[in-house]
């Protein structure tokens, strides 16, 4: 169906998704590895200026 | 939402986590009815018969490491000119998923050349330009953790994103200047596309598809770094508290 260079072609998709969803794994578990870390610091009492302030949801900075 | 909202990284997130699902369900289908066009409803290239079908691949994936880099650069003017809130975030977040997809256009076209031209890479103006493209990727995400301070990083990856921006026009416009074993501008060029529109329409499907997948990427990536830098902060404020007070 894809011919003499059927290779060429699939090794390009290939290739192609796998390093699509290597950097969507990537970044997903990444998001988590960040977020478990913030949760660790608030569940220690270290929280942001704005969430200590009012309990909520802050304004701050990055 | 007023556009100056977006400044404030809380607001930010909070209209990534209300965009990001729907961003994904667009992006996915797009890209998939795109590369279903290119693989299986496009013709065979007259003269490259099926391995044309890497195009749909390569050809998106080359404009989206320049898109990327062209993104940073506007993020770079953002940082040192406006001094944006997000714009180091943004920068930062854009360089490793423009150098995965800068990885793809380079693979993908040795892939295309070998069957095509008979090698899988030639020092020629855009090979070795885009070549050059992924290094500065490369170098900007090590400059990024070679520095802790992530305001003083972003002023110098800035300065540097600028400096290297001048490599853009020099890939789009390498195979005008230089002879290349590249083919010209096909697509975007005055007088038109000189691509089929049985090959062109698949072709812009899968571009489409394939920067709303690179957005989608980069939304994600801009809120782990917005939470990387307020870890930072928080470990700094614990550091400096006395023992016992946190």
């Amino acid at each position: 169906m894809l011919g003499d260079h059927a290779g060429f072609i699939l090794a390009a998709y290939g290739i192609s998704a796998l390093i699509v969803v290597a950097l969507v794994v990537w970044v997903v578990v990444d998001g988590r590895t960040q977020r478990r870390r913030l949760a660790d610091l608030e569940a220690r009492g270290i929280r942001r200026r704005s969430r200590r302030n009012d309990g909520k949801a802050g304004e701050g900075r990055a | 939402m007023p556009l100056v909202d977006l400044a404030n990284p809380t607001r930010f997130i909070a209209l990534a986590d209300r965009v990001l699902p729907i961003l994904w369900v667009v992006a996915v289908l797009v890209l998939g009815v795109g590369l279903y066009l290119g693989l299986f409803v496009a013709p065979p290239d007259y003269q490259q018969g099926e391995t044309v079908r890497i195009m749909f691949i390569h050809v998106p994936a080359a404009w989206l490491s320049m898109f990327g880099y062209g993104l940073m650069a506007a993020s770079a003017l953002g940082t040192l000119v406006w001094r944006h809130p997000l714009a180091d975030v943004a920068a930062r977040a854009i360089a490793p998923i423009g150098a995965a997809f800068t990885l793809i256009a380079l693979v993908t076209g040795s892939l295309w050349g070998k069957p095509m031209w008979g090698t899988w890479w030639e020092w020629d103006a855009r090979l070795t330009s885009v070549l050059v493209l992924f290094l500065m990727y490369l170098g900007l995400i090590a400059l990024w953790n070679a520095i802790d301070d992530p305001n003083k990083a972003g002023r110098v990856a800035a300065v540097l994103i600028l400096v290297g921006s001048v490599n853009i026009p020099i890939i789009k416009f390498s195979v005008d200047w230089w002879n290349t074993l590249h083919q010209g501008a096909s697509v975007f060029r005055m007088g038109g596309s000189t691509i089929d529109a049985s090959m062109l329409y698949p072709l812009l499907i899968s571009a489409v598809g394939a920067t709303l997948v690179f957005l989608a990427l980069v939304l994600m990536a801009m809120k782990n770094e917005i939470l990387r830098r307020r870890i930072r902060a928080l470990r700094l404020v614990a550091a400096s508290q006395p023992v016992g007070a946190a």
